[in-house]
């Protein structure tokens, strides 16, 4: 089974293989991540702009703000869980209030594009 | 390349997804296959049913279109019926019970814990009174906006109910415009007053008289949504009364053509409308979508227009109003548009009685009951009902509008009703607006979706987070100034993550500085304007104040924000048809 990321209604969420994972309104902490230039970045999810799968990796560009400095903008790729076994495809989804370093680019395409 | 949703829609969408949801609902829940669910979720939008947010899986918002929010005679009571039978939730919500109906800024009706097995005998309840929940969510003519008191109104030049009536039915169901790229948001207005909000729907028609004939001029490509705010821009045409159904036929054409299906994001018009600009929109109507010549546009009435204008008259329809036929039409306000179930049944037992029985909505989320009988008058405001949606309330509590919110909807970031309920209650017992000022708007969004309209109010609320004390709280940022009127203005965003606690005494502070400086009977919209960003800063700073919000943590992480056990993991849902929670596969 390929595993099938997208987002939905409007950004308001992640759907990976037909259920709902990943959800706007959580902050979540970015290290090294130039979206502004608090270290760390304390970042508001308000809408899912982009997602992409890297193995085992659920991968995600996030629309928001740094809730400390005000920065508004797109993060660049962050994981939001794995999947590990993609024959069961199920979903672990990461501590979004750990520590995340987004990466410039993923390596697979975006499956929607 | 086209979105997963338009793969979806391509292959299943629009009149024919009924057949289907008919099946899942005869089978329950478990019936519709699990890789499956994203694409009927997105289907059944079409059909009025909107998946509520995460943790209440298997239970769904519905929508009923009501055009320019007219409820005929006989309808409200089974609205009533089926929001009492089918909209109770497992837990009741503290300050509207378990069953209760939303006005909506769009004046439609929406309702909340509807499960799929029931909608066959909703939808079958409904139809027996002419409702219906096509097209109320969905890419495709949403349910039509207008003046809400068209057809009984002293203010008007055309009656637009007739109009905005034929392009419901000549829209709704219509295949050929039953898939668009986006949703399609159309209004009519036919009054001086520009109470149809035209400015900010994707469509408008706005009254407008050419060569001694009433029409409509025609603008494009406004909304709210996304921090990407528009107004409807003028495009140069006029047509009469009997070829509005023509412009809608070719604008919607024209959407449906060239609106961008491979970016949701990208896709409304208004995002066509800046790329292309209003003359070519209206060449490429005129040239492809349209086989008449298009006239000019005519001499409009916008110089006339009071509603949410700004000005000292109140901009709304609360209130006593006589009609051309001598019957009155007496506007109630409901607070944040959310009326309790006993409240619905009542209503619709009072425009029976006093009334024809007809109600409708206003996209200030009130309620008016048309028709009362002049001889009766004064026994229809003795009624008790209108002591909780009163036609004089207080402007904290008249002006204020708030969306769905953390309760049940996926986008958003913070509580919105209950707060805005407590917000207004605050502030009508602790703040004084200066002298003058009857009309004061507060609207509340959840989100930059931006649903209760905050860009034009005096003062927009819109949810975000911040940190107090180390700890994650929910917030607002804080804009001034927006509102409607011949030139609409737009807030400016002010205050930026104010923790939600602190807001009513922002609001305190800031008007003790608009008292203090404004010059003479200037007004607040007025005096917004004549202030740069940072004057506007330095005017007030938001503060703790005996206000107490219970709703300051994170409710999105809870199940549903007010259950005794809000635990995510004590969620019941996914349920059978009798709330009970299905077996999970894991
Ligand atoms: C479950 C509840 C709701 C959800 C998930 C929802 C979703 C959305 C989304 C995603 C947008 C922005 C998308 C866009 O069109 O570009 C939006 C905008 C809007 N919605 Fe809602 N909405 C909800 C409830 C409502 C209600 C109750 C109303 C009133 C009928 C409403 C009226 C509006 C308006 C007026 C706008 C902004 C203006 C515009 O751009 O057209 N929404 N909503
Ligand atoms: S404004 Fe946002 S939070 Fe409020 S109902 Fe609309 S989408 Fe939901
Ligand atoms: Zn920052």
């Amino acid at each position: 089974m390929t595993t099938d990321v997208h987002q939905l209604d409007d950004g308001a969420w992640i759907s990976v293989n037909d259920s709902r994972e990943v959800n706007v309104s959580d902050l979540w902490l970015l290290a090294e991540s130039e979206f502004c230039r608090c270290e760390p970045t304390d970042f508001l999810a308000e809408g899912f702009v982009d997602t992409g799968v890297d193995p085992p990796n659920i991968q995600a560009r996030i629309a928001g703000r740094c809730i400390a400095c005000g920065t508004e903008g797109v993060t660049d790729w962050l994981t939001v869980g794995r999947v590990i076994d993609p024959e069961s495809g199920e979903f672990y989804g990461v501590v979004h209030d750990s520590v995340h370093i987004p990466e410039k680019r993923h390596r697979l395409a975006d499956p929607e594009q | 390349m086209p979105t997963k949703v338009e793969n979806w829609k391509d292959e299943v969408y629009g009149n024919e997804i009924r057949d289907r949801l008919m099946e899942f609902a005869e089978e329950g829940w478990d019936a519709i296959p699990e890789d499956e669910h994203d694409a009927w979720f997105e289907r059944f939008k079409w059909w009025g049913l909107y998946h509520q947010r995460s943790g209440q899986e298997s239970y769904f918002m519905m929508r009923i279109g009501t055009p320019n929010g007219v409820i005929e005679p006989g309808q409200l009571e089974v609205i009533a019926e089926v929001a009492d039978k089918y909209a109770r939730g497992p837990e009741e919500n503290p300050e509207f019970g378990d069953a209760y109906c939303d006005w909506t800024t769009r004046q439609s009706i929406q309702l909340h814990w509807i499960k799929i097995e029931d909608v066959p005998e909703i939808f079958e309840l409904l139809e027996s009174v002419g409702l219906s929940t096509q097209q109320a969510c969905g890419d495709s003519w949403r349910n039509i906006v207008g003046c809400p008191v068209a057809g009984k109104d002293k203010h008007e030049h055309i009656d637009a109910w007739p109009i905005a009536e034929d392009l419901h039915e000549t829209f709704k169901g219509d295949d050929d415009y039953a898939n668009l790229p986006r949703k399609w948001k159309v209004s009519v207005t036919g009054c001086d007053q520009g109470c149809g909000q035209g400015d900010i729907n994707d469509l408008a028609y706005e009254p407008a008289e050419k060569d001694g004939e009433l029409g409509f001029n025609v603008r494009v490509g406004g909304g709210l949504s996304r921090k990407e705010p528009r107004l409807a821009r003028d495009i140069d045409v006029w047509v009469p009364p009997e070829k509005a159904a023509d412009i809608g036929h070719g604008m919607s054409a024209l959407f449906r053509e060239y609106g961008d299906r491979d970016d949701r994001f990208n896709a409304r018009i208004k995002f066509l409308m800046d790329e292309w600009g209003p003359e070519k929109m209206r060449s490429v109507l005129q040239e492809e979508f349209v086989d008449f010549e298009l006239p000019r546009a005519g001499e409009d009435m916008r110089d006339q227009y009071t509603y949410n204008a700004g000005g000292n008259e109140h901009g709304d329809h609360v209130g006593v109003h006589e009609q051309p036929d001598g019957n009155y039409y007496v506007g109630l306000n409901v607070l944040v548009g959310r009326m309790g179930v006993d409240d619905v049944y009542e209503l619709a037992e009072i425009a029976e009685e006093y009334g024809s029985g007809e109600v409708r909505l206003t996209q200030r989320q009130n309620v008016i009951v048309t028709d009362v009988d002049s001889d009766r008058l004064d026994a229809f405001l003795d009624e008790p009902l209108l002591d909780d949606y009163s036609p004089d309330p207080h402007p904290f509590m008249r002006g204020s509008i708030a969306c769905t919110g953390t309760e049940f909807c996926s986008l958003s970031i913070v509580e919105t009703k209950n707060r805005q309920v407590r917000y207004a209650r605050w502030l009508k017992d602790n703040v004084s607006l200066p002298g003058g000022v009857e009309d004061f708007h507060i609207h509340l969004s959840g989100c930059t979706a931006s649903c209760a309209q905050p860009q034009i109010a005096d003062i927009s609320l819109r949810g975000m987070k911040t940190r107090k004390d180390g700890e994650p709280v929910e917030a607002f940022d804080i804009g001034l100034g927006g509102g409607l009127g011949e030139n609409p203005q737009f807030a400016d965003w002010v205050e930026m993550r104010v923790a939600a606690d602190e807001v009513p005494g922002y609001i305190e502070n800031l008007l003790d500085a608009f008292e203090a400086e404004r010059e003479g009977d200037e007004t607040f919209r007025e005096f917004v304007a004549d202030r740069d960003e940072e004057a506007l800063q330095s005017l007030a700073d938001p503060e703790e104040t005996s206000y107490d919000d219970p709703y300051l943590g994170n409710t999105k992480m809870t199940w549903y924000p007010y259950a005794e056990d809000s635990d995510m993991q004590s969620s019941p849902a996914p349920t059978d048809a009798n709330d009970e929670p299905l077996p999970s596969d894991d």
